[in-house]
């Protein structure tokens, strides 16, 4: 406790007094690095919530600038920041919320060429990408890297949220559950687009509640299940997802052992 | 005996906005064939032009995924509940 100073004390007071976390736990995540994929929909209350929890160091990737159209779920920038690049915002909010932080910006694009050395620097990656070219990217270089990934996605009044711990080989990896994304043309972001902004924040959250637990080492982790959240009859549904033998990525007779780059079908 | 299907929002278009609908079948492919009859369209979103399900698109009875049990010979029976899960990729725009 001792290396607390009194304001960390009191800012992190809540988690203290928790006898699963306590100041072993607090010192945990103060010491933790985790790496977020989109400062966006899924990356804002991510980043937002491991901020103010206490995480010392936070990356965050995205090439994109503030848009009008981000703001009904993106709530890390606000009106102001409009035309600033993402990482900007995000680091400036952040920052605001709690100054202790280390918040390392990437303004580019995730890709086969920098995934590798970025994410080597970090413990835990969070998936809040939008497009199935970086999911698949972002699993396949996690695995190669052994890092715990945090999968998050939404569509229309869909989420899904998992772990993957590549650090294990019992893990199961994203290509277990979906082996190969949908071809161009049927991937549904691009004919049905759209999505309730709020449902970024669930299952954001969820994401960024199963980070502070794989940094504590506290609790069930969600390796081996996927959670399934309808918002519009508001269910959650879990199902097991297996470890494939036949996996292309991490199974018997693998066959990817590089990373590789799907083309992108379709920006929204 | 039906079996309730759960289905995911971006499939409720064919199914006239339902998120549960009843489906007859032994197996995982009959019941897709019984849902093809009663929402046309429906099948081809979930099989490709082979009649294979899509390597996009789970089908779980109950918490099990049929890949890892029979695929579409596996066997469905009274009170399962039957999901098809589609991989999904929103979040934000890296």
């Amino acid at each position: 406790m001792s290396s607390f100073t009194d304001e960390q004390i009191k800012r992190y007071s809540r988690h203290i007094i928790l006898p699963e976390v306590g100041g072993k736990g607090q010192k945990k995540i103060n010491n933790a690095k985790v790496f977020c994929v989109g400062a966006g929909g899924l990356g804002s209350p991510v980043a937002l919530y491991l901020a103010a929890a206490g995480v010392g160091t936070i990356g965050i990737i995205d090439a994109d600038v503030v848009d009008l159209s981000n703001l009904q779920r993106q709530i890390l920038h606000a009106t102001p920041d409009l035309g600033k690049p993402k990482v900007e915002s995000a680091r400036e909010t952040l920052t605001a919320l709690n100054p202790d932080l280390n918040v390392v910006v990437y303004k580019e694009y995730l890709s086969v060429d920098n995934i590798m050395g970025i994410i080597k620097d970090y413990d835990i990656v969070l998936d809040g990408s939008d497009n199935f070219p970086t999911r698949f990217l972002v699993n396949d270089a996690a695995y190669f890297a052994k890092k715990i990934l945090i999968s998050g996605s939404i569509f229309r009044f869909d989420g899904q949220v998992t772990t993957f711990k590549h650090n294990l080989e019992t893990s199961p990896c994203y290509r277990c559950l979906y082996p190969e994304p949908p071809p161009a043309g049927l991937v549904p972001s691009c004919q049905e687009a759209g999505v309730l902004g709020v449902i970024a924040g669930t299952v954001g959250v969820l994401q960024a509640t199963e980070a502070l637990k794989e940094i504590l080492g506290a609790g069930d982790s969600l390796m081996g299940r996927l959670i399934i959240y309808d918002a519009f009859d508001l269910r959650f549904q879990e199902v097991r997802i297996h470890k494939d033998p036949n996996c292309p990525l991490c199974g018997r007779k693998p066959k990817i052992k590089e990373l590789m780059a799907y083309e992108q079908t379709c920006h929204l | 005996m039906p079996v309730k299907v759960r289905i995911p929002t971006p499939l409720r278009r064919i199914t006239a906005n339902q998120g549960e609908v009843d489906a007859e079948g032994v197996t995982i492919g009959g019941l897709i064939e019984d849902l093809e009859k009663k929402y046309p369209g429906l099948k081809e979103r979930l099989c490709d032009e082979t009649g294979a399900i899509r390597r996009f698109v789970n089908i779980y009875i109950n918490e099990e995924d049929i890949r890892f049990m029979q695929g579409k010979d596996t066997s469905v029976k009274d009170g399962d509940e039957i999901s098809i899960i589609p991989a999904i990729a929103g979040g934000s725009e890296v």
